[in-house]
């Protein structure tokens, strides 16, 4: 059998808390191929970024642990690039300088400064940065600072790249465009991508495979879809394809019939309380309709 | 933020008349503070009799900045009166006899209000440096290390609200003990006054620096492990630039206490400066001297105002977050 790229095996990760442990994921088996672009969705609080930074080194399994080429993940790393979701960016720097500070690191003794700065420019160039080097965070839109958050993250030349809800912060237009730079930089690159989302359309849209994860406490992957639409995938084209409609709809299926979300208890009286206050601030203008 | 700037271009003049309105309006209320204070001090100072006779009013202060300025002038005069003579002295000396030593001695006329004005900057920019170089890099060990906060706390909490003048002696009594050199390249007094503002002062660039480095974003401090960064870098080119906004707060703050202190230790010390001034003509008590301590008063409050300015005028400049709210 061959050996996965990245494999997950038996990972349990506990959280000390005031009230005893709290125990977030409970065996999480998973393997990826090299160049497998794996999404991993379900419910806010089930773990996904969880797992995520288990990938990247900054949380520690308690049991079990992740392998990246038979080698042992323990502490984070550039091999295992991040994507954050709020960019990240380091506010002081400009794009080009930001990139700069995690190519020096990286290819420090490994590239001269001509090809270091050639580097930098071909990863702004892939994400279609070019035209804005020199600006600052503040200076570009959301849309613009996650794009340089990519190139980052590419210029490591990870070995796998973990994005973390990278477009979740973007209005849709702006993600529908970065999804379609995603996707062109992936068949260009073949990189391994590890990508946690809320969205079933850009899960089945970019996904080779949709990890489904269940709802937490002791969280764990669910289910597992191959999405086998033939790439490049056109997102207009999709949306009349019944291939398409399907997995998205057992990934809805999924979400919000098999892990249907419940509220404990206590988390329904506390909204049922702030709803009956906002009721009350608002009966006169209900009076005032009505009358 | 955003919204506010959008309603103020809203409201912005349109034609040059609005313009012109906006600006006078905008020179003319500082302007009727300013003449309001004047016109309730003029009558208040009337009505003050003291022991050194009637309260200085706004004419006299006035009056009383013009003599300082004269004495300054007179004393300057004197001072090249006095270099001029040694020189033809010396020269006559020289004539005489080619290989006879000659010496110029330094004039010690008494310093003038200007002198004064001059010493204390220097002292209180010396002390103010001196606890930045301190309390910066001690801030940062500080707020990077959790442990070292807690062990720290206590202390800086003990020290920060203690008042200079309670230093002071103590200063005096260990700068006496310990400054002992025959050809000292400071005066001691200047080093009493430099410890004594640097204890007071380095509090708040400590307690700011350190906020400001822990509470650097988990995000970058992600980015920073995943990019393995060596830890001199990781605080090179995250810590330092994420806290400077904050040190510059505290800066200013530890600026604006160094100048106060400073005048409260030259006066109890009697170490030379503004805070001597004031307290030799208290001391001096003629009719006069009140009205020149109310000068000093304003050239106190006009500087620290100044230096603060420089202060923010740095921070411009420097700092990369420049939506901060500078004031």
């Amino acid at each position: 059998m061959m050996k996965a790229h990245l494999e997950l095996s038996g990972v349990d990760i506990e959280f000390p808390t005031p009230k005893g442990p709290f125990k977030a994921l409970q065996n999480v088996n998973l393997k990826i191929d090299q160049g497998e672009f794996v999404s991993l969705i379900g419910h806010s609080g089930c773990g996904k970024s969880t797992v995520l930074n288990i990938v990247a080194g900054l949380y520690q399994a308690t049991r079990g642990g992740c392998l990246l080429d038979g080698r042992e993940v323990t502490q984070p790393g550039p091999e295992r690039a991040v994507v954050f979701q709020n960019h990240s960016l380091l506010p002081w720097l400009s794009a080009y300088e930001n990139v700069e500070l995690a190519v020096k690191q990286v290819f420090k003794g490994r590239k001269s400064k001509a090809e270091m700065k050639a580097w930098i420019e071909h990863n702004l160039e892939l994400v279609h940065m070019s035209h804005a080097l020199h600006k600052r965070p503040d200076e570009i839109s959301g849309g613009m600072k996650q794009r340089v958050g990519i190139a980052r993250a590419l210029a490591m030349q990870p070995k796998v790249l973990l994005m973390d809800e990278p477009f979740g912060a973007l209005d849709a237009l702006t993600r529908a465009h970065l999804q379609d730079s995603l996707m062109e930089i992936q068949a260009r690159l073949n990189n391994t991508v590890i990508m946690i989302t809320h969205d079933v359309d850009e899960a089945v849209l970019l996904s080779d495979r949709i990890v489904m994860m269940t709802n937490g406490p002791a969280a764990t992957v669910g289910e597992i879809l191959h999405v086998d639409l033939p790439r490049p995938r056109d997102r207009i084209a999709l949306a009349d394809d019944a291939k398409y409609n399907r997995y998205r709809q057992a990934v809805l299926s999924f979400l919000y019939e098999k892990q249907r979300k419940v509220e404990d208890f206590q988390q329904h009286r506390e909204k049922q309380s702030t709803a009956a206050a906002e009721s009350e601030e608002s009966a006169p203008a209900a009076k005032r309709a009505s009358g | 933020m955003n919204a506010i700037r959008a309603k103020l271009t809203l409201y912005w003049p349109e034609s040059p008349l609005q313009a012109l309105q906006q600006g006078l309006k905008r020179a003319l209320l500082p302007l009727i503070g300013l003449l309001m204070f004047l016109f309730v001090w003029h009558v208040g100072a009337q009505n003050i009799n003291t022991s050194l006779g009637q309260f200085p009013g706004p004419v006299q202060v006035v009056e009383q900045a013009r003599n300082l300025i004269a004495e300054h002038q007179r004393e300057r005069t004197k001072e090249v009166a006095f270099y001029e003579r040694q020189e033809k002295r010396n020269a006559n000396k020289l004539a005489a006899d080619p290989h006879a030593e000659v010496k110029i001695r330094p004039y010690t006329g008494k310093p003038t209000f200007f002198d004064q004005i001059g010493t204390s900057l220097v002292t209180v920019l010396a002390g103010f440096v001196m606890a930045s170089l301190i309390a910066i890099p001690l801030g940062i060990l500080v707020g990077l290390n959790g442990d070292l906060y807690a062990a720290a706390n206590p202390l800086i909490q003990l020290f920060k609200p203690v008042s200079p003048l309670a230093w002071l002696p103590l200063v005096t009594m260990l700068v006496s003990a310990l400054y002992v050199s025959d050809d000292p390249l400071f005066a001691k007094s200047f080093i009493t006054s430099l410890v004594t503002v640097s204890l007071c002062c380095l509090w708040p660039t400590l307690i700011n620096t350190a906020v400001g480095v822990s509470g650097i974003s988990k995000d970058l401090q992600n980015v920073s492990q995943v990019l393995r960064l060596p830890w001199l870098t990781h605080v090179v080119k995250i810590v330092l630039p994420a806290s400077v906004p904050m040190v510059f707060t505290g800066l200013r703050l530890s600026l604006g206490i160094a100048w106060m202190v400073l005048i409260a230790a030259e006066m109890l010390a009697q170490n030379p400066g503004l805070g001597k001034f004031v307290w030799d003509e208290f001391q001096n008590g003629s009719s006069n001297s009140l009205g020149r301590i109310m000068v000093a008063v304003l050239v106190i409050g006009l500087i620290g105002f100044l230096l603060d300015r420089i202060m923010l005028l740095l921070q411009r400049t420097l700092s990369w977050d420049k939506s901060a709210t500078l004031r």
